[in-house]
């Protein structure tokens, strides 16, 4: 696919189709890739990369690249693909400067997962028939590559494309089951309290580095209310120790409607906080109220909670919660 | 050199605790090692690391400074300084002892900050010496020895206990008042253990990695190369980076209304947000590329000017394995080199 | 142990306006007297607890042994409410910080050209007056003064009243544009200062003001035969700390509050175009 992808991007460069590549660049170590944006087939060749480990969610980046001069090639994911029609939605990128390619992903690799079967010192990764050849400075070990999926592909809500130009590959399909309310659902069912527990001992960790929000394809405030010195809310650190729980809230329901469930926000957090389970539950609650709704499935949608329909429900009705 | 039998290890966790707050490596509800509190029963992780340094015993994520009671015209100003208790903390690993040097040359030069020097007076560390290097793991580079860290104690893990070396009067203090563990041994063990760790640390994939034409004098050349344009372009601008890391002393100074008077804390601050140095007029590093440039600078030059060449980073890997967007020092020295020989 | 993070609560005695958005607040210890000592061009962290904290230049010459002056320009948070208060208000002041102009190393025995654009001469305010009461230490003086307008000068009636009658003061006030009731010079501060033939012999030039009155002037100074090495300024970043720690108001590897404010031009040439 990378091969395929590479020959596909400088076609696309050499007809002057686009003059930019928004792709993945190749790191130090296999699994260290940092989203990139190449202008010529030397630095294809050199660096750009597709594979297990390409997690980024590039549809963001679009919001600024899509405002330079002329029009830039990006890659997306199945689930990045909803990402950017959400965007494309709230107006926030421009589409005509944009051309999608679609590639496929079955699940991407966390090398955190790795790490904690006690893999260390890891110097190559051999990807190959579903399973991954680790070399390390204390020997090779071999590890199937499901074993090592990402905790939000385990639960991956659809390998289709919901937009694209051209697409690599197979289509995948929207999977209608893929259990990823599961975690939500336990915490429903949890009391209060426990559920109060829960919380407070997952966010106790955050240290607010604003990697979720900054991450966030839904959060594209010029200036978002916590960096806004006359807001009266800005601060970079808890003064109480409730602060973090304020700025967690307060940003899940900022997306709330928005949230495509790209998962980002967990994948970055340093303190890997489940931070996505707040946004699962404002998505269930909107299924559950509202009808099914996915943010991002179609830009052309109605979003329920920017809606009124007469027959919605009041407050309090829907209150299971 | 003492030596502590590995089935002794609790009790001279409790002999330590009885003396004063014990904190180490323990692994987290997400199976992450973070440093907590000993009590009986709590076991010390076997991780190589902890997610986030060992600086906030130092310089915590956020403290309070004072507080000013306000009435009328009156403003009362209220010095809420108290002595730190004493602490010791385990299990420190040779970068992060490291990076107590670093935050010692921010801090505790004149005017000297009370606050960081309060708990460094009351903190006896104890490192503990790396058996199981990662491939981020880089601190040879900045001359630092993962098989030898400094610290009051230092500890290695041999296969039936653990040797231990006081390097300072404290050191020495914690290591009497646990003597009754202990027994005498020679630096043989430890001299095998060395070299076994150090033959690792030697295929490790940054062991090749120097500060060879980084550091001291190079503002002028690093400050205008066009690598910081690709380098800080994936970047989200978020402080992941900077919170992780063990020598980031940035902080900010806020103040808090408690409803009964106000609170002046500070907490720690980012060079990567974007109002970093943002003024009522205006901000002279108005784009992601200059906050980068910042950060980096600082720690492989503007650091280094300062403190006789010593660089600003003890390669301890936190923003190789925590940043979103996996850049990073080692990407960015590298960089620059490159440039640098094909200029 | 002293801690400078700490500040010390302060009287503002008077408040006196000096242009439509420039006040000058006069600050005492509450005991009287001065909360400390000072040299020309250093600054102090001025707060308000609740509002915020900001480094202002403390615009009093050390040579006042009764008070202290802070001159500020209403542009944000703190210095709204600054603007808003009432004497007899106490605020919290910390200090002193920075380098300061040399006036007892390089500049003592020159003949002195100070240049200033709008609230930039709250700096050199501190200067001149250092300068008055030592009269002896000090040659010829020569001060280029302009703004907006003649109700953006500030210290008008000082400067009227008591600069322009020191021995061998030259003051050169000008404005920006033609205004009735104005019958001085009309004109930029950078063109001022070719216009008046400065000598460089012996002289240093101490040049605070807008960024942009900063970077025409120079040019014009140098015309005028002055090298980089005798002309100073004062620089204005956000700070947190006033001591070198916080980590935001550096330059390269210079920090503005402890290493600066006062820089000398050939120091500023050696660090990145940063600021």
């Amino acid at each position: 696919m990378q091969a395929m992808m590479e020959k596909r991007a400088k076609e696309l460069l050499a007809d002057g189709t686009v003059n930019r590549v928004l792709g993945w660049s190749a790191g130090e170590f296999p699994y260290d890739i940092t989203p990139a944006v190449f202008e010529t087939a030397k630095e294809l060749e050199d660096a750009f990369v597709y594979n297990d480990f390409c997690a980024a969610n590039l549809s963001k980046y679009l919001v600024k690249e899509s405002r330079k001069e002329g029009k830039i090639l990006v890659f997306l994911k199945p689930c990045d693909t909803y990402s950017f029609n959400q965007l494309l939605a709230e107006h926030r990128i421009l589409r005509e400067n944009i051309y999608v390619i679609g590639v496929p992903c079955y699940g991407k690799a966390d090398v955190e997962k790795l790490k904690a079967m006690g893999i260390e010192g890891i110097t190559g990764i051999v990807m190959q028939n579903g399973t991954y050849t680790v070399e390390t400075v204390y020997g090779d070990q071999t590890v199937k590559a499901a074993d090592a999926m990402a905790e939000r592909c385990l639960s991956c809500k659809s390998k289709k494309h919901v937009v694209y130009d051209e697409l690599l590959g197979d289509e995948g399909e929207v999977d209608a089951d893929c259990n990823r309310f599961d975690m939500v659902e336990k915490l429903e069912a949890m009391t209060p309290d426990e559920r109060f527990a829960f919380w407070r001992g997952e966010l106790s960790r955050c240290i607010r580095c604003n990697a979720c929000r900054n991450v966030c394809p839904a959060c594209t405030c010029e200036q978002c209310v916590f960096d806004n010195p006359n807001s009266g809310v800005s601060q970079k650190a808890a003064v109480t120790s409730f602060e973090e729980n304020l700025f967690h809230i307060i940003r899940a329901f900022h997306v709330a409607g928005r949230c495509t469930d790209c998962g980002e926000c967990s994948r970055v957090c340093p303190q890997h906080i489940p931070l996505h389970l707040l946004n699962r539950k404002f998505i269930k609650d909107i299924n559950e109220f509202y009808g099914d709704y996915q943010a991002g499935a179609d830009p052309e949608a109605k979003p329920p909670l920017g809606t009124y329909d007469k027959a919605d429900r009041e407050a309090g009705e829907g209150g299971r919660h | 050199m003492k030596k502590l039998q590995k089935t002794q290890l609790q009790p001279f966790f409790a002999a330590l605790a009885a003396n004063a707050s014990l904190y180490l490596p323990v692994d987290n509800e997400v199976g992450k090692a973070e440093f907590k509190k000993w009590q009986d029963g709590v076991q010390m992780s076997t991780a190589l690391n902890t997610l986030r340094s060992a600086k906030d015993f130092f310089f915590p994520q956020t403290e309070n400074l004072m507080e000013f009671k306000m009435e009328g015209k009156r403003i009362d100003v209220i010095d809420t300084r108290e002595e730190c208790e004493d602490f010791v903390l385990f299990g420190v690993r040779a970068c992060d002892a490291a990076s107590f040097a670093i935050l010692d040359r921010v801090y505790l030069v004149d005017p000297v900050d009370t606050y960081y020097k309060n708990r460094r007076e009351h903190g006896t560390v104890v490192t503990l010496a790396c058996g199981r290097p990662a491939e981020t793991c880089f601190c040879g580079t900045f001359g630092i020895d993962a098989t030898d860290p400094a610290g009051d104690v230092t500890a290695w893990e041999l296969a039936d206990g653990y040797a231990l070396r006081a390097n300072t009067e404290k050191g020495e203090a914690l290591l009497a008042s646990v003597a009754a563990l202990l027994t005498d041994t020679d630096t043989a063990e430890v001299e095998a253990e060395q070299a076994r760790v150090r033959a690792i640390l030697a295929r490790l994939p940054l062991s090749g990695l120097t500060t060879e034409g980084l550091g001291e004098g190079m503002t002028k050349e690093f400050f205008a190369r066009p690598e910081w344009a690709a380098l800080s372009e994936a970047c989200l601008g978020c402080g992941t980076c900077t919170f992780v890391c063990p020598t980031c002393q940035c902080y900010d100074i806020r103040d808090f209304d408690t409803g009964h008077g106000i609170q002046r804390f500070r907490c720690w601050d980012s060079c990567m947000y974007s109002d970093f140095t943002k003024m009522a007029h205006g901000n002279p590093r108005t784009s992601q590329l200059e906050r980068f440039r910042q950060r980096f600078m600082h720690k492989l030059v503007y650091f280094p000017d300062n403190n006789d060449g010593i660089f600003g980073c003890v390669g301890c890997g936190r923003c190789l394995a925590r940043c979103p967007i996996s850049m990073n020092i080692v990407k960015v020295m590298k960089a620059l080199k490159k440039g640098g020989a094909e200029q | 142990m002293n801690e400078t993070l700490i500040p010390y609560a302060g009287v503002v005695t008077e408040i006196t306006g000096q242009t439509p958005d420039v006040k000058t607040f006069r600050v005492e210890a509450p005991e009287g007297g001065k909360l400390f000592e000072h040299l020309p061009g250093q600054c102090a962290m001025l707060s308000v607890p609740g509002i915020s904290e900001a480094m202002i230049s403390i615009t009093s010459s050390p040579t006042n042994r009764d008070f202290m002056e802070f001159s500020v320009k209403k542009c944000g948070c703190l210095t709204d409410w600054l603007h808003a208060m009432d004497e007899g208000q106490m605020i919290t002041v910390r200090g002193p910080y920075g380098r300061h102009f040399p006036v007892e190393e390089e500049l003592k025995g020159k003949n002195l050209v100070f240049v200033a654009g709008g609230i930039g001469l709250a700096p050199l305010r501190s200067v001149i007056n250092y300068v008055r009461d030592n009269r002896a230490n000090y040659g010829r003086v020569d001060i280029i003064y302009g703004s907006r307008s003649k109700e953006d000068l500030v210290y008008y009636n000082e400067i009227v009243s008591e600069w322009t009658n020191t021995p061998d003061f030259h003051v050169h006030l000008t404005i920006d544009r033609e205004q009735e009731g104005w019958d001085g010079h009309v004109g930029f501060v950078p063109n001022y200062i070719s216009e008046l033939e400065l000598s460089a012999v012996n002289a240093c030039a101490l040049v605070c003001g807008p960024p942009i009155m900063i970077k025409f002037s120079l040019p014009n100074l140098l015309q005028a035969g002055f090298d980089k090495t005798q002309i100073f300024t004062t620089m204005e970043l956000r700070m947190k700390c006033g001591i070198g720690k916080c980590g935001r108001c550096n330059i390269g590897n210079k920090y503005v509050c402890k290493d600066g404010p006062v820089f000398r031009f050939d120091q500023l040439d050696e660090l990145p175009d940063e600021y």
